[in-house]
């Protein structure tokens, strides 16, 4: 299974990274998620796809540690946990961006990148008010970073900005830029194509692949454009109601009648 | 025509990141500050002093401190009056206590110890969001005040529960107490405020600024990239805390001399503080200044107006001062909500097409 | 251990209690309808007790200018019509011009507002202490007195029985009318309730008019106990640590929470005041309250925030 998807995209997979078990997730009386389990595998691009309401999101968001699932055990890097602290899943390599914008609508679009790299700078309360030595050091060889990631996602015009009045599609494109700001492991993206037209789209899928072929991040990605999934995808994995229906390469998935009963039964762009 | 950035390029982050990128504003600022130290000095009379000048400052001082609190990391505080206090107690205890002591050392130390107590009572705000961590900071107002009220030992076993500032000296000048010279009163302010804005400034754009903004405009997702709340929070007490103990140390030690904590420092002071940083603009270090100096000159020029113009009996004016506030608290939160600081923007905005009107 | 002493500091607590729970209920329900956390509440009912003393005194306006003073009831419904203006004019020069705007923001402008109520009360009614009498009995109950020794003011008794009705008749308007409907969704959103008709005007109008009642009923309690001035309105300030007890959002919270800080405040005055030197009555509401807060944020009834991403 693993060989055809190193020859399709030609890029070598490594081990199992992070793997879900038996994950189950309520909140009051509705389950979210019921017994979920996959795997991913270092510098792979996985996707995870249902129809709305499946629970991708909050899968999501219990990989990161901001739901803390009732039942089931998350191991990432060789460390099995029963639940993540959002802080402590930063500081251990994995960002994120959100289905809806989460970015600091108050600060500029430098600003907000800079915040990404919180992780990395380290200097204290009493150098930053002098701002000279160390902390003027870190400032500038932190913001040279930045300043690349700014033009990898082609918005240097809107870098003094504050994001609140950038439009859907920029804000997005930013946030990216926040998570990449924290030179993370894993990237966990929501839907970061949702609104967009097609000259966006290809954008942001060259964006995330070139992100996985230079720096060998490995994604997990929710996406709703089936075409984007099965292009850029090397695994898929497939929820519905909470239950996983499907786990495999794209064109195994593809051809799942439980997927096509459940979701790409109906004609889609 | 004069105020254009043309020709005008950064070629270092350095100077990208200056305070004042555009020279003309740092023209216009070395020039205010000249005039600030080279010029009023000579000019000021105790008049002067003592109902426009010290005022100013302190509450400058106070303000930049509630506007990081508020304004930078989003915490709102009502409790500004008596952390005021706790720097004006400490800096009588101490004073008392070692009358030798650098006057500049006291500030600093007033501004440390209120800086602790404002941790302690931060320490709520880490489960406690918007109003309710208001109420909290109520609650440190009334029972700091009450706390200076009734044990004598912080003012020395007075009868009344006023403190006094005793007179104290530096380099041969005497700063506080009873005829000192209201330049050197001025001159010791404005250094204190003038270099502490600058490092307020300094932090605010930086790393723990950020953090303290991004806690302020989403705070989960703050959290999720990695920051942590609980450091960012306290940090944010203490730097704001420190600022405004250090603020109630100028304000009792070196312009009023005297206060009583049931007037001086109740809950009126939180609010006055709290519609600086409205009116001036929140999240803004410049706003701070400009909120101060409304909120000071706004009763004299009313005063002055309404009484020695027209006539009206004092309490009157009293009445309508109040209703005017809450006017123009009002209106600028209708009509500009980021405060003066936003209109000098607007201002500075329109003056780069001028004669030109877009 | 004097029974019939902590009895007597109980229920004059209880009673107390009842009335920052009429203070509090003002705030819930702006707070329920619109998502404001009205500060102003406490000066509304200083500015209803003004306004009700003037349509009663011989040296008012209304005296002034028609030749007559009200009597009780036609001067209570005049001063109910007076408050009904003062929501239109807050809706219209203050409230229109902030939907959605975030709390904090409405927060401070409520704190304008309350400066603005008190100076244009200063200025229209003066600003002296100004007995407030319209019948309601004053003194201890005699029965009450006579039979257990009980010394409870029958004014304390009569505001419990008003607060009561109210509370139940507000309950009923909120769960059962479609006003009361409508009332909820502005709380939740207001844009999405714009877009599905609902008037938020109108709403907020009726809402800022109806917190306006309830004020000038508190109004005319504290005002009849202990006369029309200006501390009235720091009451308000007490009303708060109710409110976080009570949760912001509860119409029976604000009452348990109001009953809880008056008992509380009163024998911690009582049983712990002597060790620190008396008056904590200042402070003590606030303290419980954050205590509260530390296990339970959202208070006794509030409902529980749910954070989504």
């Amino acid at each position: 299974m693993e060989s055809a998807a190193e020859m399709s995209h030609g890029k070598k997979i490594g081990d199992i990274v992070l793997a879900v078990d038996n994950i189950s997730l309520s909140f009051g009386g509705v389950r979210a998620l019921s017994d979920i389990s996959f795997q991913v595998r270092e510098h792979q691009v996985l996707s995870i796809i249902g129809p709305n309401g499946a629970g991708k999101s909050s899968m999501l968001n219990v990989i990161n540690g901001f739901y803390h699932p009732q039942e089931g055990l998350i191991t990432y890097r060789g460390v099995t946990r029963k639940q993540m602290k959002p802080h402590e899943a930063a500081r251990q390599g994995i960002a994120r961006t959100f289905q809806n914008i989460a970015l600091f609508k108050g600060m500029s679009t430098l600003d907000n990148i800079m915040t990404g790299r919180n992780t990395i700078m380290k200097s204290g309360l009493l150098w930053q008010a002098l701002r000279i030595g160390p902390a003027l050091n870190e400032e500038l060889a932190h913001r040279e970073r930045v300043e690349q990631i700014i033009d990898f996602l082609e918005i240097e015009h809107i870098r003094k900005t504050p994001v609140g009045k950038l439009p859907y599609g920029l804000q997005k494109r930013v946030e990216l830029g926040r998570a990449l700001a924290a030179e993370p492991s894993m990237l966990l993206l929501d839907e970061p194509m949702a609104g967009m037209n097609i000259e966006e789209k290809q954008d942001m899928s060259r964006f995330i692949l070139d992100v996985n072929n230079e720096f060998g991040t490995t994604i997990v990605l929710i996406e709703h454009d089936m075409g984007v999934v099965m292009d850029i995808s090397d695994h898929v994995v497939v929820l519905d109601y909470g239950k996983k229906i499907g786990d495999g390469l794209p064109d195994e998935v593809r051809n799942n009648q439980d997927v096509i009963d459940a979701y790409l039964g109906v004609s889609h762009d | 025509m004069f105020y254009r950035e043309t020709g005008q390029f950064k070629t270092s982050y350095t100077a990208d990141e200056a305070i004042f990128p555009i020279a003309q504003d740092r023209w216009f600022i070395f020039g205010v500050i000249a005039i600030a130290v080279f010029v009023v000095p000579f000019l000021i009379d105790d008049y002067g002093a003592n109902a426009v000048l010290l005022p100013f400052l302190a509450y400058a001082l106070a303000a930049i401190g509630l506007n990081i609190l508020t304004g930078y990391c989003g915490q709102v505080s009502l409790g500004t009056g008596g952390f005021m206090a706790v720097g004006a107690y400490s800096t009588y205890k101490l004073v008392t206590a070692y009358p030798d002591l650098n006057l500049i050392v006291i500030v600093i130390l007033s501004g440390l110890i209120t800086a602790a107590v404002g941790v302690l009572f931060g320490l709520p705000s880490l489960r406690i969001k918007g109003f309710y961590l208001a109420v909290a900071t109520l609650a440190a107002q009334f029972f700091l005040v009450w706390m200076f009220n009734k044990f004598d030992w912080f003012c020395n076993n007075c009868a009344t529960g006023q403190i006094t500032m005793p007179t104290v000296d530096m380099f041969g000048l005497q700063i506080t107490g009873p005829g000192a010279d209201p330049a050197t009163r001025y001159l010791f302010c404005l250094g204190i405020v003038a270099v502490f804005a600058l490092l307020a400034k300094n932090i605010v754009r930086g790393r723990i600024g950020r953090e303290w903004m991004a806690i302020r405009d989403m705070d989960i997702a703050a959290e999720i990239i990695g920051i942590r709340p609980l450091q960012a929070k306290l940090s944010a007490f203490a730097v704001s805390s420190f600022y405004v103990g250090m603020a109630g140390s100028l304000y009792f030690g070196v312009w009023l001399s005297s206060a009583e904590p049931g007037e001086a420092f109740d809950i009126n002071q939180s609010f006055l503080v709290l519609f600086m940083v409205i009116i001036g603009g929140l999240g803004s270090i410049m706003g701070s200044f400009l909120g101060a100096a409304f909120i000071v000159l706004m009763p004299l020029v009313l005063k002055n107006f309404m009484v020695d113009g027209l006539n009206i009996a004092v309490v009157t004016a009293k009445h309508v001062e109040i209703t005017l506030m809450g006017v123009l608290i009002i209106f600028f939160l209708i009509v500009e909500p980021h405060g003066l600081a936003r209109l000098w923007q607007i201002a500075k905005e329109k003056l780069r097409l001028w004669p030109f009107p877009h | 251990m004097d029974w019939l002493f902590f009895t007597e500091i109980v229920i004059s607590g209880l009673m107390a209690g009842v009335m920052y729970s009429l203070v509090a209920l003002g705030f819930v329900l702006i707070f329920k309808a619109s998502g404001i956390f009205n500060f102003a509440q406490g000066v509304l009912a200083l500015f209803a007790a003004l306004a009700l003393y003037d349509f009663l005194a011989p040296e008012g306006w209304f005296n002034q200018l028609f030749g007559f003073t009200l009597p009780v009831p036609l001067a209570i419904l005049a001063t109910a019509g007076v408050m009904v203006i003062v929501a239109w004019l807050i809706e219209r020069l203050v409230l229109r011009h902030l939907v959605n705007q975030e709390g904090i923001i409405l927060f401070m402008a409520t704190i304008g507002l309350a400066y603005v109520l008190e100076g244009v009360g200063d200025i229209l009614f003066g600003s002296d202490v100004k007995p407030l009498d319209i019948g309601i009995p004053q003194g201890a109950h005699d029965y009450l007195l006579d039979t257990y020794g009980l010394y409870i003011e029958k004014l304390e008794i009569f505001a419990a029985a008003t607060a009561a009705v109210m509370v139940a008749v507000l309950a009923v308007f909120f769960q059962y009318t479609r006003i009361g409907r409508a009332l909820r969704a502005v709380a939740d959103d207001h844009q999405a309730a714009l877009s599905v008709g609902i008037s938020l005007r109108t709403i907020w109008v009726i809402v800022w008019a109806v917190a306006g009642f309830v004020a000038l009923v508190a109004g005319i309690m504290w005002g009849s106990k202990s006369g029309v001035q200006f501390s009235l309105s720091l009451i308000a300030l007490k009303a708060l640590p109710v409110l976080i007890l009570g949760g912001f959002t509860s119409v029976p919270g604000a009452i348990i929470g109001g009953l809880i800080i008056g008992v509380g405040e009163k024998l911690a005055e009582i049983y712990i005041g002597p060790f620190v030197g008396g008056a904590i009555e200042n402070w003590f509401a606030y303290m419980l309250a954050l205590a509260f807060l530390l296990f339970r944020p959202q208070g006794l009834f509030g409902e529980k925030i749910i954070e989504r991403v």
